[in-house]
């Protein structure tokens, strides 16, 4: 059964890319995305409620047998994370019909949207090393398609730095790859984690070190995040608020994947060094968004600084901190996504993203203004939202390691937050519009306002449910934390009993 | 054999890096060429260089004779030269187009995404 319930998310989202591409110059693609990404959503349900009862499901492609077939492997990380990703894609499909342009859909937005949805997907479930990068470059050139869409000239410079950059990351994955490979022989990752152990541990620190650095450019942490803010505001706002929700994401998985069951043999460098990266990536980023006065571009900065708090739950590396981490990551992919996704709504009615340039939205469209404060509190991390209990957790995990420091610049870091949501509500919800005119919401189609509210408000009510009965999706985090620190399971799953390979 | 190629991975990312500090984005991009198939060349040499023994499994055998050539990291080098040839080629055309649309190569003009700040 599970030979069938792993690579079915995968599949639902190819298949639907593919049936998307045949009917692009009509307006069925956009239902075709809608029905895809909630299929794929039910099928990713059914993963996860399988993994929390079952255990880890492993699935042997082909079945050539692990270590050398491919291998997808569902451990309640990737479980949830598909998951997840089925949220975002549903939203943003939904989204998609109101804001999406029809010579956007005629050039095949709808198939490049299912493909990336399909290599996210991929690259959390894939339990091969060298098939991870093929995931990464399945989500990488349906990502560059997406960003440049539209053609306008801000894309084409934005497009530049992305694309370049990405490929730099790319290539020293791919060169470390190559690397491990030649060190152990073997490119599954369960089995690294046992052929590692026998190499010579000078020489897999450095191949490890080549591995932070090329998910770091992945996930935008400090010093290597300038891509993000140079590109993330250019797009069109679904594709935008997918990037934001889930792209530097995957890096952050693939690093929390290979930090816990691979690379464990160095920790006081590697995940030394993850904590002072962590630390500065929360600084840095915050700083760069209180600059800022373009309402996607300060988010752009605060996904680099929220980037931080999950890279720090990796780096202290204890089951409070990773459990810490795990629910940070769910919550920012729900509440980032929706802060962009207000956004379009925002460029829709009032004209601009540009804070200056518009205002009186909290007088025209109060609806909008309350689904807004829900996702910007959430980010700054106020009671009873998610985002509180996801900072309370990593707070209390670097001082219960007595690290002041870390947890007084996790602390300093959302008040920051607080103050550039303050900003942009101050600037864009209550100042009058320099125009003089009261943006409202009725000037949109009737169609379009709901196709564009209905995923704003879906988001922000799981944020909230999120926030009032934090209990369930705490101890779904612990139990990943669980299977992440104690590979045994996962290693079982892949491989069989631990005896049998040694 | 081994150490020939790793002679010539090294000689191809010092060009590359040469390339990749220009400013102009053209010549970064003929970096990123070279560095890629350094990397792949990385891969092909890891797997252990044996030559005149093609892995060919003879009829009616389950195994080839030992000794032969690694197979897995030549189907690895394939499939990341297909990649990255397809990548490449998407990367050119965007260049294309942006010096088309901004009229410039130049990475310290390309400002539009991200406007110098105004005193």
């Amino acid at each position: 059964m599970s030979d069938v319930l792993l690579p079915l998310p995968i599949l639902i989202a190819f298949v639907t890319a593919i049936l998307a591409f045949f009917f692009r110059k009509g307006t069925e693609a956009r239902w075709i995305s809608v029905a895809g990404s909630a299929c794929m959503l039910v099928a990713a349900g059914m993963l996860l409620s399988r993994v929390l009862t079952d255990g880890i499901q492993a699935a042997q492609m082909g079945t050539w047998a692990a270590p050398f077939g491919i291998t997808l492997v569902a451990d309640t990380l990737s479980a949830v994370m598909v998951v997840i990703t089925g949220i975002t894609a549903l939203a943003v499909s939904i989204y998609a019909v109101g804001d999406v342009t029809e010579d956007m859909e005629h050039v095949g937005y709808h198939t490049l949207f299912q493909v990336l949805i399909a290599g996210v997907t991929g690259a959390f479930l894939t339990g091969d090393l060298f098939n991870l990068y093929v995931w990464f470059e399945v989500m990488l050139i349906a990502s560059f398609g997406l960003l440049v869409m539209g053609g306008r000239r801000v894309q084409m410079d934005a497009g530049i730095k992305y694309v370049t950059l990405n490929l730099i990351s790319t290539i020293l994955f791919l060169s470390g790859i190559g690397l491990l490979y030649g060190v152990t022989g073997t490119l599954n990752m369960a089995d690294l984690h046992y052929k590692v152990q026998d190499a010579d541990p000078g020489l897999v620190t450095v191949i490890a070190t080549m591995f932070l650095v090329g998910f770091g450019i992945k996930s935008a942490v400090f010093p290597l995040f300038f891509w993000l803010p140079a590109a993330y505001h250019t797009p069109a706002f679904s594709v935008s608020a997918v990037f934001a929700g889930l792209l530097t994401k995957v890096g952050v998985y693939a690093m929390m994947r290979m930090f816990t069951l691979v690379f464990t043999q160095d920790i006081g460098w590697t995940h030394g060094l993850m904590l002072w990266v962590a630390v500065a990536t929360m600084i840095t980023g915050v700083l760069g968004a209180a600059a800022q006065t373009d309402f996607r571009r300060i988010l752009s900065f605060h996904i680099v600084s929220q980037i931080g708090y999950m890279v720090l739950g990796l780096a202290l590396y204890t089951p409070l901190a990773v459990t810490g981490a795990v629910f940070y990551l769910v919550h920012h992919i729900i509440v980032k996504a929706n802060l962009f996704l207000v956004a379009g709504v925002t460029n829709r009615i009032a004209g601009s993203t540009e804070i200056d340039h518009i205002g009186g939205l909290y007088k025209g469209a109060p609806l909008l203004a309350f689904l807004f404060l829900i996702p910007a509190f959430s980010l700054a991390g106020f009671p009873p939202l998610s985002g509180f209990w996801a900072k309370y957790v990593l707070v209390k995990a670097s001082l219960d390691l007595e690290l002041w420091l870390v947890a007084a610049a996790a602390l300093a870091v959302g008040l920051m937050t607080i103050y550039s949501m303050t900003k942009i509500w101050g600037r864009a919800f209550w100042k009058p519009h320099p125009g003089a005119i009261v943006p409202s919401l009725s000037t949109l189609p009737a169609g379009d306002r709901f196709a564009m509210l209905a995923p704003i408000a879906g988001l922000a009510t799981l944020t909230v449910i999120i926030g009032l009965f934090p209990e369930p999706f705490v101890g779904i985090a612990t139990r990943a934390a669980e299977d992440l620190l104690d590979p045994t399971a996962y290693l079982t799953a892949v491989l069989g009993a631990p005896e049998a390979v040694q | 054999m081994e150490f020939l190629i790793a002679l010539m991975v090294g000689a191809l990312v010092a060009a590359a890096v040469y390339l990749m500090l220009a400013r102009n984005v053209l010549r970064f991009l003929f970096g990123l060429i070279l560095i890629s198939n350094a990397a792949n060349l990385l891969i092909f040499a890891s797997g252990g260089l044996t030559p005149e023994a093609p892995p060919l499994i003879a009829y009616g055998a389950d195994a080839p004779p030992p000794g032969v050539a690694n197979a897995l990291p030549q189907a690895l080098v394939l499939t990341a030269i297909v990649i990255g040839f397809g990548l490449f080629a998407f990367a050119l055309v965007l260049v294309y187009r942006a010096y088309q649309t901004m009229g410039t190569l130049d990475s310290d003009d390309m400002r539009l995404a991200e406007p110098e700040e105004k005193p």
